[in-house]
């Protein structure tokens, strides 16, 4: 990998490491030059707008269908150089009916007509990426329909609900709920990348929880207020006094969904938590916000300053001496190439090992000779290196 | 960085000069039968086997990923269960032996009753009489899940929303026992006067399920129910108004009948050759067969009972 490239149409909240940013609506001119000029070959699309509490209904449809349609507008065309294509859909996708499945494959169709107009933006848009794919042959499409998230600072509805003291539910119904954490998403989306998996995949932990146990492990007391005849009136009353409860999240309180999430796990991926896991941490999140909240500054990128700190001659020297904990070189100090590499397991250093550079390699080859010297990763190293370094003889 | 390699099995196969024990960087990208987006719908049993894959077990948990609570489940089955069993509907099982000890197998029987008893009353007596008690999940009408209450309860203690696709995940998968009724609400709806006579086995292409699942049938046969709850009559207007799935003039709680349960011989579902469930013809031609066998043992039943009551 070479550069990456992050294009938003606001700024970043995270302090950005080695990702480069441009600020751009999606007009597909202007990601056409950008996708031209850096020669990008893999596109990640994590834009789609699924949840109605992330952004405003008229902004969202903007951005799912014109939006969608603008960048893969930007990345088709025979003298494009986009090999891969990564679109981040919902599992939205499927809605949310009596007659569901328990466990929705990636072949099941979906039964019924989208109902809202979030699913029908969903449901095109993945229609627009398919299109996409059968006049593309030589781009790799992979489709991620990624459950419902447990993030700490995404605005959704699940997590809006889940934050309240006491969590409404319908009376007389216990829906099966199916989360995937944050971190999760990401190494999804990096597996994705790294890998070359064409077609849709589910995204979502292991493990479906009944509300009643989701809302138990959060702590907290579950109050059956809505009326399972005439919710939605409820909900609109519920909406007056300040809590909004989409029409999706209703349908999800009343009859649930899970994913079958097995050929995703079949493509290599491991799910760092099972569901039942995420949501213990987002207890843990939970209750540290209100300390968290207090004290800290949100993050604000400013251009010119990230600007000067990469592209400034004068700060070229300060990259040319990188802080310590990020040295490969001089093995003979016996100081571990990475920080905290005594602590990785074998299987854990032979996952790094693909992504080095060939010297890190060599002084990783020797500190793990004169320490540990497990042999699945010396050989795996070895494996590594002749493979990067395809004349030299390997050590 | 270097270009990461986009699939790892590709290109290590020249140079691996170790030679030994492959110990793979990752888990290797198989191949998968995903070619188009727009897949049409169709069971998983023609991709690859998945089977490994199931998510494990949590000792946390006291619900599985179907919705099914132990706890709820076991209180149920100690208070309620436990007293219609033994003491309201003394029931007797014959051939318990049928019901396989150990992977999936598809449960076929007949149907009776408003809120029919039969589905908790095999449940209990797979509990009860078996050499390795096993759950027993209950294919219900989906419209049940629409039902407030009812949904929650069924769901809690052992009941499956009636889809292909999760028979054929619990049988093939999950190696589960799986009951079915395949007159469906006809059963349910059925009036006193045609006790004993079974519906058609239409509400479920349930040979299809079993042959594609590679599981036996086991065929049963319940008597009792008929009259444990009877029903006397429909009122139409009553259930349109309430919107309930329906609304007949029955006794409000079981009447005390004497309940008995034969499990039949399994009936093998292997020797049809290749996708047999593609010859219309021969899934009819086992389902009657199955429905018969049913039929006439019902009737043996009937015929060897010496009262209603007592049995």
């Amino acid at each position: 990998m070479e550069a990456i490239i992050g294009v938003d149409s606001s700024d970043p909240r995270h302090e950005l490491d080695r990702t480069e940013f441009v600020r751009v609506d999606s007009q597909h001119g202007l990601i056409r030059r950008i996708v031209n000029a850096a020669a990008i070959d893999t596109v990640v699309d994590t834009r789609l707008v699924v949840d109605p509490m992330a952004a405003p209904l008229g902004e969202a449809h903007q951005s799912n269908a014109i939006g969608t349609a603008n960048i893969l507008a930007a990345c088709a065309g025979g003298g494009s150089p986009v090999r891969k294509f990564v679109f981040k859909s919902s599992a939205d996708f499927y809605g949310c009916e009596p007659g569901d499945p328990a466990f929705f494959t990636e072949d099941m169709a979906r039964p019924h007509p989208p109902r809202t107009a979030m699913e029908r933006d969903i449901v095109n848009a993945e229609g627009l990426v398919a299109d996409f794919a059968a006049r593309n042959r030589g781009t790799s499409v992979t489709v991620l329909r990624v459950a419902s998230g447990i993030a700490v600072e995404e605005r959704a509805s699940h997590l809006a609900l889940l934050a309240l003291p006491i969590v409404p539910t319908i009376l007389g119904f216990d829906p099966r709920c199916q989360f995937i954490h944050e971190d999760d998403i990401v190494g999804v989306l990096e597996h994705t990348v790294r890998y070359d998996l064409p077609g849709v995949f589910n995204a979502a932990a292991d493990g479906v929880l009944a509300l009643s146990e989701v809302i138990s492990l959060l702590g907290k007391p579950m109050l059956p207020i809505l009326p399972p005849w005439g919710t939605s009136f409820a909900a609109a009353q519920l909406r007056r006094a300040g809590l909004r409860v989409p029409v999706e999240m209703l349908r999800q309180l009343r009859f649930g969904r899970g994913l079958d999430n097995r050929r995703l796990k079949a493509s290599g991926y491991s799910y760092r938590y099972t569901t039942r896991e995420a949501v213990v941490r987002l207890r843990a999140q939970q209750r540290l916000r209100p300390l968290l909240r207090s004290g800290t500054q949100p993050y604000q990128y400013d251009r010119e300053v990230e600007d000067f700190l990469r592209w400034s001659p004068s700060v070229q020297a300060l990259q040319a001496d990188p802080p310590p904990s990020q040295t490969f070189g001089d093995a003979s100090r016996a100081a571990p190439p990475l920080a905290s590499y005594d602590d990785l397991g074998g299987e854990e250093v032979i996952e790094i090992v693909a992504s080095l550079e060939a010297d890190a390699l060599e002084a990783l080859a020797h500190y793990e000779a004169t320490h540990l010297a497990r042999r699945t990763v010396l050989a795996a190293i070895e494996r590594s290196l002749s493979r990067k370094r395809p004349s030299g003889a390997a050590s | 960085m270097p270009d990461t390699p986009t699939a790892p099995d590709s290109d290590a196969s020249g140079a691996s000069p170790a030679g030994n024990a492959d110990p793979a960087p990752d888990a290797p990208t198989r191949e998968l039968a995903v070619s188009d987006l727009t897949g049409e719908r169709r069971l998983p049993v023609a991709s690859s086997d998945l089977r490994e894959f199931l998510p494990g077990l949590e000792p946390e948990r006291h619900v599985t990923d179907w919705g099914r609570s132990e706890l709820v489940e076991g209180l149920v089955d100690r208070t309620i269960y436990d007293f219609l069993y033994h003491y309201w509907f003394r029931v007797e099982v014959e051939g318990i032996e049928n019901v396989p000890a150990q992977g999936g197998a598809l449960l076929v029987s007949n149907h009776a009753g408003a809120l029919p008893p039969d589905g908790m009353m095999i449940a209990k007596a797979i509990r009860e009489e078996h050499q390795r008690p096993r759950p027993l999940h209950i294919i219900v009408g989906s419209g049940l899940k629409g039902l407030p209450g009812l949904s929650m309860l069924i769901t809690k203690v052992g009941g499956v929303p009636a889809h292909p696709a999760n028979v054929h995940r619990l049988l093939f998968d999950e190696h589960q026992l799986v009951l079915v009724f395949p007159e469906g609400r006809n059963g349910t709806e059925k009036p006193l006067k045609d006790r004993y006579r079974l519906r058609r086995f239409d509400q479920w292409n349930f040979v299809e399920a079993a042959m594609r699942a590679r599981v036996p049938i086991v065929p049963l046969a319940v008597l009792g129910t008929e009259e444990a709850q009877p029903i006397f009559a429909h009122v139409s207007l009553l259930r349109r108004l309430t919107g309930l799935p329906r609304l007949p003039i029955t006794p409000a709680f079981y009447l005390p009948a004497k309940l008995r349960v034969r499990f039949l011989d399994p009936v093998s579902t292997e020797d049809f050759g290749e996708e047999p469930w593609n010859d219309p013809a021969l899934m009819q031609t086992l389902t009657a067969d199955i429905r018969a066998l049913v039929q006439e043992n019902l009737l043996e039943m009937v015929a060897e009972r010496g009262s209603v009551w007592l049995g």
